[in-house]
């Protein structure tokens, strides 16, 4: 505890350099990557992640210093470079986007290491440190890179708030973008020039492989819980922060741990728990809601299978044994137990020993369903000239659906009719 | 000798990796097969802790159950919480990688084991690890790629009708009451298990170059199953021989100058289909404008 809060007190200088430079190194990403997402882009990225990595050798080789004006510069080359070719691979070829991306990306890299390998049997010792854009070396960060890449980044995300509408309506709707007469082609090439300025810094971080989560995940998240794009970005921007302090915070306490596989798999837990638990859009949460219509679905249904048995004997709020209930209509016994004594605890059923019967509220829902089945049916036979025997199934389903509005309007449009196609009388 | 087997391994992987490759090629997986390739991570080094050694056939298993698992976890996003399926595979390997990585640095004392052997390997060190066999001293890694290798040729061969259908015409196969789903599964394992087994001497990402850039070369010129799978062997196998020659002789990444002679192979396969369409395609263009006027 004591040293949680050392840490987040920040007292620490090495502290302080490695939590700024892990946030730094990543903020563009997660700003641009929530563009690249939205675009359905996420796994070019990844072959610029892989790509950078020739760049960076071959910017040592030639210049023979690690100083980042001259590594950075070599990376964005190549990293630009796949993209281009990723588009001529699928543009010129019968080969599918992602397929041009994982050839790419791994000759890419293949070359990188051919050229990492040379490096380092020409033996100029200077090299150490080049493989820290491999894994990601946020640890090791020093205090004068921090500032390059917070120049960077800011540069990045200024670019992208000033052409935020712009790159709002590429993302979403290029065509119309194309008809109002911004330069969509001009536009995606900033977008896409953004991006990779992003990933080469972000690389530092956390490394080639892992570099494509830090674009995506954050934006995945965030999808989860808005449907604004401000908040997404912000959200995005958000989780990454969260993530990275926490990686920080990780290897700061156990130090053989490395910072950016931390991090992806926080930010992952973080993406994993939003799309399981996220109000509205969460997966539990849609669940629910299915097994609430359902199990409304099923409730009207004995509701309505009462009704329908007290009119065979006219004896609506008679008690009728569980077993005639099921010769009505057939449902597994898991289901009707927990249903029924729903519906004796909200009112519209009570139980005997001798079985179930309908309280007056039963008695109305039930009626209304029914009647609601036979409104429809008398509909699709009368004004969509269905034959009687197609009707059933189709009222079976929109009787739970139908608003006391629509209800009304029925009527009105069949001038009240007394009985439906089966000529069974509809109820009032 | 050394040299020999050293191309042997090459050989082998490239093999394995091509003929799997086409299918995820003509399947669209290219990038699935990436992921899978990336997410066994954490199942070689938790079954390489718990077995404490690599040729264990457990391990085979433990990184067939990674695959299908990792499949199933992009399926399940993409399928049921709608998320877009690049997000999906994404998402889902850059976990699973991190996972792994994570693994190694917790058990980097107990396991000889590190990051750069696991992205790119070290094919260099075959010869050194030995297993008696049949009287004769083999390297342990090209015994278990040939065992990889077998079972693969095996599985393609005899159930070749299965796999053509399910890859060009899944309606029908499903129609007809193959099952896609359980091929794809089947696929995406022997995809893990050519990943386990070739690690040790190409790594991690190289494999991927492996499996999908000699394939979609040999795709690019060629117009049935038969003649695709014998080019991008071919091809494989080409890659891997060209790449051992000029990696001694530049005295750089054995693997990496395999994935890169096989990334050349491509290029010259892209420019070759270009012509042949600029061939094929300019008289007609040049009929049609006649037509129109």
């Amino acid at each position: 505890m004591k040293e949680l809060i050392r840490f987040l007190l920040l007292e620490d200088p090495n502290v302080r350099t490695v939590v700024f430079g892990t946030i730094l190194l990543n903020l563009s990403a997660s700003v641009v990557g929530s563009f690249a997402f939205l675009q359905k882009k996420s796994l070019s990225g990844d072959a610029v992640a892989h790509s950078i990595l020739p760049g960076i050798c071959m910017a040592f080789i030639f210049f023979q210093t690690k100083s980042l004006w001259v590594l950075l510069p070599g990376a964005f080359v190549t990293g630009w470079l796949s993209l281009y070719l990723v588009d001529l691979i699928s543009r010129h070829s019968k080969l599918k986007q992602d397929t041009a991306i994982a050839v790419v990306l791994s000759v890419f890299f293949a070359v990188g290491i051919i050229l990492l390998t040379y490096i380092q049997h020409s033996g100029s010792g200077a090299q150490s440190g080049l493989d820290s854009f491999l894994f990601g070396k946020a640890a090791a960060l020093l205090e004068k890179d921090l500032i390059t890449y917070a120049i960077i980044s800011l540069l990045v995300i200024g670019v992208t708030v000033f052409f935020f509408k712009e790159f709002m309506l590429i993302s979403f709707d290029a065509t119309y973008a194309g008809s109002i007469g911004l330069p969509v082609r001009g536009l995606q090439l900033v977008l896409t020039t953004l991006t990779v300025i992003a990933i080469v810094t972000g690389i530092q971080s956390v490394g080639v492989v892992l570099m494509s989560a830090m674009l995506i995940t954050p934006a995945v998240a965030a999808r989860y819980w808005t449907d604004d794009l401000k908040q997404l970005l912000i959200l995005a921007v958000f989780f990454n922060t969260i993530a990275a302090i926490m990686g920080a915070y990780i290897s700061y306490r156990y130090p053989s741990m490395p910072t950016g596989p931390w991090i992806v798999v926080v930010i992952s837990l973080f993406a994993f728990a939003s799309i399981l638990f996220a109000p509205k859009k969460g997966l539990v949460y849609s669940m629910y809601r299915v097994f609430k219509h359902k199990s409304l679905i099923l409730k009207e249904n004995i509701l309505k299978a009462l009704y329908q048995l007290g009119e065979q004997d006219n004896g609506f709020r008679d008690t009728r044994a569980l077993n005639k209930l099921l010769a009505k209509r057939n449902l597994p016994l898991w289901q009707v137990y927990p249903a029924l004594y729903r519906l004796m605890f909200e009112g519209y059923l009570q139980h005997t020993s001798k079985g179930w019967a309908l309280t007056s509220e039963g008695m109305e829902r039930g009626k209304r369903i029914v009647r609601l089945h036979r409104l429809w049916e008398m509909y699709l036979s009368k004004n969509l000239l269905l034959a009687s025997d197609h009707v059933h199934d189709d009222a079976e389903t929109i009787e739970h659906i139908l608003t006391p509005e629509l209800e009304s309007r029925l009527e009105k449009s069949l001038n009240f009719p007394e009985v439906d196609p089966h000529s069974s009388k509809i109820p009032r | 000798m050394n040299d020999f087997y050293i191309i042997l391994t090459g050989i082998l992987v490239a093999v394995s990796c091509s003929i799997l490759g086409t299918f995820l090629v003509l399947r669209k997986m290219a990038m699935v097969g990436d992921a899978i390739s990336h997410a066994v991570l954490p199942g070689i080094v938790l079954s390489f802790f718990i077995t404490g050694s690599r040729e264990s056939i457990w391990m085979l298993i433990g990184a067939g159950l990674m695959g299908v698992f990792t499949t199933l976890i992009i399926e399940w996003l993409h399928k049921k919480t709608k998320l877009q399926e690049d997000a999906s595979i994404g998402v889902t390997f850059t976990f699973l990688f991190a996972l792994g990585v994570l693994l190694i640095s917790y058990f980097a004392e107990n396991i000889d084991l590190d990051q750069e052997c696991v992205l790119y390997g070290e094919i260099a060190y075959v010869p050194l690890n030995t297993i008696m066999l049949f009287g004769l001293e083999l390297p342990k890694a090209i015994v278990m790629l040939a065992v990889v290798l077998i079972l693969i040729t095996a599985v393609i061969f005899f159930f070749y009708k299965e796999w053509v259908i399910t890859t060009f015409d899944a309606p029908y196969a499903a129609s007809i009451g193959m099952s896609t789903v359980l091929w794809n599964y089947i696929l995406m394992s022997m995809v893990s298990f050519t990943t386990v087994a070739s690690f040790e001497s190409v790594g991690a990402i190289l494999v991927v170059a492996f499996l999908v850039v000699p394939a979609s070369a040999a795709y690019l010129i060629t117009d049935s199953l038969p003649k695709t799978l014998f080019f991008a062997v071919l091809f494989g196998i080409i890659s891997s021989v060209a790449g051992y020659y000029s990696a001694s002789i530049l005295d750089v990444s054995i693997s990496g100058a395999m994935a890169t002679a096989a990334g050349i192979i491509f290029i010259i396969c892209f420019i070759l289909q270009w012509i042949q369409k600029q061939i094929h395609t300019s008289p007609s263009i040049l009929q049609a404008e006649e037509q129109d006027v």
